[in-house]
């Protein structure tokens, strides 16, 4: 990633009236290029895995994705996001331009991931079926699940995208910067919160 | 922030998505028993109206950043066309067939067009800030 960083003027809105000052932030790829090799790589062990429908390659899949996933969203949600919340714009604005991007290739692959081969993994333990005992715990997972989707799918991803081009202007809106960094941080601090009912559904049916 | 009023884009996406996924979680919690498949094929009939509803919106938006809305809608599109296209692999993997596969499979077509619709939406909402910022 280039390191080079860039002189960037904000202006705040006309009815604010005063300008803010300039800062610099690193120069960016809104999408990492190399993160999408590692995102093909990811892929392809995944069509592997479920090709081969082995126990080990799709647990190891469906754990490894689901934790990072997990660590992910209550790292960011409940400890980063509200100590971004603190920063200075300037400091917000550098620590964005190095992260979003990185978010917008892991997340993707690693929620891609977890829930393919925890789909896979389930038709072969069985646990996705009606007549298992864990049939309860395992429908309430799809539905923390599809509520952490739709909440990720319809404002955070949305979000992560539009702040990155809205940096990548010559003059960006911090006004805008502000208002889609809190829709991202709000949601982020959901999800982190629905994760912790993931890890007792998932800790449950691990135990069962 | 001054901001000319759009159409309820988000809202009505999160919501074509809400049911659809709750059309995923009833045919996935019948599995393997045979599924009716009314429910299913009302919900997703309901998010399909939502998604149709939404582009006619947004169509009627004057000075809309289209070019903006296409430049990030059609890289959005490639990347949740790759993701739906994996989901589909694991259905047929699993030998899912007939009404099931087929409800499913247009459930994917509404997910992953109306996903990069509101991300193109929430980018060229923005698109003219540099402008409202020089102004």
């Amino acid at each position: 990633m280039a390191d080079t960083a860039i002189s960037v003027t904000t202006v705040l809105e006309p009815e604010t009236a005063a300008p803010a000052p300039a800062f610099e932030r690193p120069d960016f790829e809104i999408v990492p290029r190399a993160g999408l090799v590692l995102a093909a790589i990811a892929a392809v062990l995944l069509i592997v895995a479920i090709a081969a429908n082995k126990l080990w390659p799709l647990m190891f899949l469906h754990v490894a994705g689901g934790a990072g996933w997990t660590i992910i969203d209550l790292f960011l949600g409940l400890v980063l996001g509200p100590i971004i919340g603190r920063m200075s714009i300037p400091a917000r604005v550098e620590f964005t331009t190095r992260l979003m991007p990185k978010m917008v290739v892991i997340m993707p692959v690693v929620v891609t991931v977890t829930l393919a081969a925890g789909w896979q993994l389930g038709i072969k333990t069985g646990n996705v079926f009606s007549s298992s005992p864990n049939h309860g715990w395992v429908v309430a997972s799809y539905i923390v699940v599809g509520v952490m989707a739709v909440l990720a799918l319809g404002l955070l991803e949305p979000a992560n995208i539009a702040v990155l081009i809205e940096l990548k202007k010559p003059r960006p809106n911090p006004a805008v910067i502000e208002r889609l960094m809190k829709r991202f941080i709000y949601c982020a601090g959901i999800l982190g919160v629905m994760q912790i009912a993931t890890l007792v559904i998932m800790s449950k049916l691990a135990s069962s | 922030m001054n901001e000319r009023p759009l159409p309820p884009v988000t809202q009505l996406g999160m919501a074509s998505l809400a049911l659809i996924v709750a059309g995923g979680i009833y045919l996935s919690a019948h599995l393997p028993q045979h599924v009716p498949l009314g429910p299913a094929l009302a919900l997703l009939a309901a998010s399909a109206l939502l998604l149709v509803g939404n582009v006619i919106a947004l169509s009627r938006v004057r000075d809309f950043a289209w070019e903006r809305f296409f430049t990030v809608g059609k890289w959005s599109l490639l990347a949740y066309v790759v993701i739906a296209g994996m989901i589909e692999y694991a259905f047929l993997q699993d030998h899912i067939r007939g009404g099931t596969l087929v409800v499913l499979t247009l459930s994917l077509v509404v997910f992953a067009v109306h996903v990069p619709m509101l991300v193109g939406f929430t980018v060229a909402r923005y698109a003219d800030s540099e402008a409202r910022v020089a102004a």
